[in-house]
């Protein structure tokens, strides 16, 4: 297997507070990481460094030999890296079409003259970009209303269209800042089934997530944060069973 | 929030529940993102989508996925599709048949030079999203580029025309690189500053006239009534332009930056790039407007670029319906021909215009004719 994204020694400091203090991991071509820890552990500043929302203080991340470090999130987006967010960030009151044809954007190949004479390359691209909204929608199983504004869809669904618009980049490596927070029982069974399917796709998932099931049921590799520290890196059983994982953040909890 | 929004075609059984949530009308009334929808009747909008379906909407949910067995009736269509802007267009053509004296033409010549202000700035403002207090900036360059090339070099106005371009975009890209950097507030104040300053640089350089201006610019058209037609035609082509813009790629990244800049960014668009592009096509609009006020007035003096219009011109965008197409032509053609209308009461004027604008804001604060975001399938 050959390594996709490799972090290695990054460091983030916020003035005196060291978020992320020595961070090292890699994740390869089709693999699912998790990233775990207790809240403030690091975690969304990491995704926020490699993401290029953050300047990491020190450190390297390397996107198939590329440095990614310096660069800002829209060229770190045409490298081959989408993201979702933590508390979601969709496009409110634009319609739920429109959230996903955003990911399409890097594909699109029309310009200004084009749309503005509506050429037949423009009707074409528009065409497109609307089969593939369609696409991933289908993809992500959304339900609700695909033409009214995605404000108004329910909270599940949003999580379903923030996913479909980051697949509709069509990513080497798509980050997923708690997927499952919110989602009941039943839709974290579609999640886990959904993240299966996107890692058949061929791309290489690393996973923020504070459900313990879905995290050990589909994570290939865990890695365990604590204070902007690593204090874990392994298969889940491994870590599930590390004394400093149990201690730091699964506390007495072990079955959770 | 009392109910999913609608989509249940106009016109649909008369069971449809009918909601009075006002956030959700405000996403479901108003239409059409096609073309010059000039002086199209606002109410007829409101009073044909205004459906709202609770109930019987999740029914058919499976259904409206990909809006199987909804054909769009008549009425939404005749608001989503050209016709509107076709029909206004008709209505602006057929204008001087009803009244040609040289007041009313000139009054509706003006309102033309307006409308194309208003979508320019409805690029930068709705569609976008950026607060631009000093879009007159804009404005005066185009009108003092075509009118001093015009009157020093003895140029036809046309010719004028791509230096025009070429200063605007320039000054779209002096004025927007630097400031785009700010977030909101801070882009209003700055650009407010800009506006004052062009203003105050053509008032004090000789070359421009000093306060007195430029007189004798040469017109584009043998007679007011052929200018009038030239306008609108050249008026009606801008707006195309501006829908257009906002219906493709660009136009889309431009609202997604407006919505939320962080998660733009995060689907690989370059915002500043895009917020610079919505500047300098800002920028090129209100030129090209420039050069059509030259040409209607023949003479143009510091007065003309005060703050006061860009605040007009604000105000028709916001009016009308920021980032709606029709919804700014109309409210261009509110703000400029409504002082007209009130001029027989003399004094009263001004403060009967400020009246009726503060009325239409408190009952219909999301514009006229507001921007749709839902999709027709």
């Amino acid at each position: 297997m050959t390594t996709l994204l490799s972090v290695s020694d990054l460091r983030l400091s916020f003035g005196g507070l060291l978020a992320i203090d020595g961070l090292t991991f890699s994740v390869n071509e089709a693999e699912v990481v998790s990233v775990i820890g207790p809240n403030g552990a690091g975690k969304t500043s990491a995704f926020n460094c490699v993401t290029g929302f953050y300047r990491p203080t020190a450190g390297q991340i390397m996107l198939r030999g590329r440095s990614l470090r310096g660069l800002r999130p829209s060229a770190v987006a045409a490298l081959g890296v989408a993201r979702t967010f933590q508390n979601l960030r969709l496009f409110g009151e634009l319609s739920v079409l429109d959230n996903v044809r955003a990911g399409a954007h890097l594909w699109l190949r029309q310009n200004v003259l084009d749309a503005l004479l509506h050429t037949p390359r423009y009707r074409r691209s528009e065409r497109e970009c609307t089969e593939q909204a369609h696409h991933w929608l289908d993809f992500v199983g959304l339900r609700g209303d695909r033409y009214g504004e995605a404000r108004h869809l329910p909270y599940g669904e949003q999580r379903r269209v923030e996913i479909a618009r980051a697949l509709a980049r069509r990513p080497d490596l798509l980050l997923l800042d708690e997927p499952a927070a919110g989602l009941n029982h039943g839709e974290k069974t579609e999640l886990l089934d959904l993240i299966r399917r996107i890692q058949a796709l061929g791309v290489a998932i690393v996973l923020i997530e504070h459900d313990m099931g879905l995290v050990m049921e589909v994570s290939e590799r865990v890695v365990v944060l604590n204070f902007g520290k690593e204090i874990a890196d392994g298969r889940p059983e491994d870590v599930r069973r590390d004394p400093a994982v149990i201690e730091a953040y699964l506390g007495s909890d072990t079955h959770a | 929030m009392t109910g999913v929004p609608d989509t249940t075609p106009e016109g649909a059984p008369e069971d449809t529940v009918r909601s009075t949530a006002a956030d959700t009308a405000e996403s479901t009334d108003g239409s059409a993102t096609a073309g010059v929808a000039r002086a199209a009747a606002p109410n007829e909008a409101t009073g044909e989508t205004a459906n709202e379906a609770p109930g019987p909407a999740r029914k058919t949910a499976e259904v409206r996925r990909r809006g199987a067995g909804r054909p769009p009736t008549r009425a939404s269509r005749l608001l989503q599709n050209r016709w509107a802007g076709l029909a206004g267009l008709l209505l602006a053509l057929l204008a001087p048949f009803v009244d040609a004296t040289p007041y009313a033409l000139s009054v509706m010549t003006s309102a033309a030079i307006f409308v194309m202000l208003a979508a320019g700035l409805n690029i930068v403002v709705g569609y976008c999203g950026l607060l631009d207090l000093g879009y007159v900036a804009f404005f005066a360059v185009g009108a003092y580029t075509s009118g001093v090339l015009a009157t020093r070099l003895d140029l036809p106005l046309v010719a004028t025309v791509p230096v025009v371009i070429v200063v605007t975009v320039v000054a779209g890209v002096v004025i927007g690189a630097p400031t785009l950097r700010l977030r909101s507030d801070y882009l209003a104040i700055v650009t407010l500053g800009f506006g004052e300053i062009i203003r105050i640089t053509a008032n004090n350089l000789d070359v421009t006239g000093g306060p007195s201006g430029i007189y004798g610019i040469p017109g584009l058209a043998g007679s007011p009534v052929a200018f009038y037609y030239l306008t609108v035609v050249v008026v009606a082509l801008a707006v195309l332009g501006a829908a257009r813009l906002g219906r493709s790629r660009i136009g889309r990244a431009w609202r997604f930056v407006r919505e939320d800049e962080d998660a733009a960014e995060a689907m690989g668009v370059h915002t500043y790039r895009v917020k610079l592009a919505a500047y300098i096509a800002g920028a090129v609009w209100g030129g090209l407007a420039g050069v059509l006020f030259a040409a209607h007035l023949s003479a143009i003096s510091p007065g003309s670029f005060t703050f006061l219009q860009s605040a007009l011109v604000l105000m028709a965008v916001v009016l009308g319906g920021m980032g709606s197409v029709p919804g700014v032509v109309i409210g261009a053609i509110v703000i400029s021909i409504l002082p007209e209308i009130l001029r027989d009461l003399a004094d009263y004027r001004f403060f009967l215009f400020g009246v009726l604008l503060i009325a239409v804001m408190l009952l219909r604060p999301q514009g006229l004719w507001p921007a749709r975001s839902k999709e027709v399938p």
